[in-house]
């Protein structure tokens, strides 16, 4: 069972969350940001961007590419790579799966 | 190609240039002697920051080598020759170019009233003003902000926040007159007034004597306030001397067509020092902004190598306010109709309607998650021509994207 796997960690009910839907995820002293694509997959990457210390969780989803709310760089939220400046450096990508209608982040 | 001035708009003109493929040589001149770095932190962190904060870089030097920026600091440009496509710079060598950009940025205005030397006067613009103003603010000390708009605002908060005793003074009757409608304003002044920083409109500062190692701000009304720093944010003016000598038109900056080229059509300018005309706006406008400044660079790039693609962001600006803030899209006219949007306790979005419906702008203050998606989806809209109703614009409950379609 994936509940009694150690890194995986749920974060909530599957449905809370409809696609292109964004939401912040905090774990201990570690944040994330959870995303359902317009296809309705569940992707996880790292909470702040990688330019400066802002949450993504105020940005905009648009297809596979979520966008700073602050200074609009712009991530691909499926690899968490950095795709538009002033953001450069790539942010962690995390699994993510839903057993049994619940959300779980591999962290 | 050379680009003279190594603010947001000149390095990523800079970056850009590579990016798209231009293999020659590549030079960006910066008179200051360091590397190009961000200057909006410069009224926030770097004055707030427990610890001497550094530079944030825009560029680290390993990516300017590996990019082949030549890199000229400490160095500014005495004249273009446009006949030759030559440069003079400040260390007596020439440059030739193929193609210039002007990205020479706008410097703070000074006070048009009498203070004496020794007052402890300081405008913000680079990072060596920021560092002698942080060594400024201490906790008690007192600090006179003159100008209420974005820049004394944010040394204002940043100062409180130290534990200093901050006055703004403002010679207008509201603060962030040309940026900022009127109800916005007034939750801005109440959110700094709570933090308990004193704010005077309709204060108009006389002059400024030196006393005893701190200044006297002597107002017109005969009030007087005594300050470790006077911290003056009267606006800027935008560097247009160069551009001027060299014979190109000047028009509340340098003036350019939609594709950010000057009067020369080998010489283009983007950022603060440059007006252009905007279609949404049918007017030229100049703005004084990160964001435009970062992508006029990089369309003026794109330009330099020979497409010919106009400039028509939305113009878009933001400001933080202690933990809050606020972000405008679009232009606001006088005659436009505002339509408030209430978050409640996460702050308040004002829509402002052309007679037409379209939406022109909009106005955002709070919490970053609760305002920037939705300034953003305005933003979209407004580059759209869109005219959503007026309603719907209204009730909080509906998700502004859905009005995209």
């Amino acid at each position: 069972m994936l509940t009694t796997t150690r890194d995986w960690v749920a974060v909530c009910a599957a449905d809370a969350l409809a696609p292109e839907g964004v939401l912040r995820f905090d774990h201990g002293e570690r944040t994330f940001v959870i995303i359902r694509s317009p296809e309705g997959e569940y992707f996880a990457i790292d909470g702040h961007c990688s330019h400066e210390k802002v949450h993504l969780v105020g940005g905009i989803v648009d297809g596979h590419i979520i966008e700073c709310p602050k200074h609009f760089g712009s991530f691909d939220y499926r690899t968490g790579e950095a795709r538009t400046l002033p953001a450069c450096i790539d942010l962690q990508s995390y699994e993510a799966r839903v057993n049994d209608g619940t959300l779980f982040i591999k962290i | 190609m050379v680009i003279v001035g190594a603010g947001e708009a000149g390095t990523a003109a800079a970056i850009v240039l590579r990016e798209r493929g231009w293999r020659g040589r590549l030079v960006l001149i910066g008179n200051e002697t360091m590397l190009p770095y961000e200057r909006p932190p410069l009224s926030k962190a770097i004055l707030v920051e427990e610890r001497e904060p550094g530079p944030k870089l825009l560029v680290t030097p390993e990516r300017l080598a590996e990019l082949g920026i030549h890199y000229l600091q400490g160095r500014s440009v005495e004249w273009i020759d446009r006949a030759t496509h030559t440069l003079k710079l400040s260390d007596g060598s020439l440059l030739a170019y193929e193609r210039l950009l002007l990205a020479t940025g706008a410097r703070p205005r000074n006070l048009s009233i009498p203070f004496d030397a020794g007052s402890r006067v300081a405008t913000l613009r680079t990072y060596a003003d920021a560092l002698a103003i942080r060594q400024m603010i201490r906790r008690g000390g007192e600090v006179v902000v003159v100008g209420g708009g974005f820049i004394g605002l944010e040394v204002a908060a940043s100062a409180v926040s130290r534990g200093a005793s901050v006055t703004v003074v403002e010679a207008g009757h509201r603060l962030l007159t040309r940026a900022v409608p009127p109800p916005m304003a007034e939750l801005i002044r109440t959110k700094h007034e709570r933090l308990g920083v004193r704010i005077e409109t309709g204060a108009v500062v006389e002059r400024i004597d030196a006393k005893e190692r701190r200044s006297k701000v002597v107002l017109a009304d005969g009030r007087t306030h005594l300050a470790d720093l006077v911290l003056v944010g009267v606006g800027v003016v935008p560097n247009v001397e160069l551009a001027e000598t060299a014979g190109l038109v000047i028009d509340n900056g340098i003036a350019l067509d939609e594709t950010l080229a000057s009067s020369d059509p080998h010489i283009f300018a983007a950022g603060d020092c440059c007006s252009f005309p905007h279609s949404l706006y049918g007017e030229r406008i100049r703005l004084e902004a990160w964001r435009n400044a970062r992508r006029q660079g990089t369309v003026a790039a794109t330009n330099m190598l020979g497409m010919r693609r106009p400039y028509e962001d939305v113009p878009w600006f933001w400001s933080d306010q202690y933990d809050e803030t606020l972000q405008i899209a679009g232009l606001r006219r006088e005659e436009d109709v505002p339509v408030a949007r209430n978050l409640g306790a996460k702050g308040q979005i004002f829509f402002y309607l052309a007679a037409d419906g379209r939406l022109v702008a909009a106005c955002g203050f709070g919490s970053l998650d609760a305002i920037a998606k939705q300034i953003r989806f305005a933003e979209m809209m407004i580059g759209r021509r869109l005219a959503p109703n007026a309603d719907a614009l209204a009730d909080p409950t509906i998700n502004l994207k859905s009005l995209l379609v």
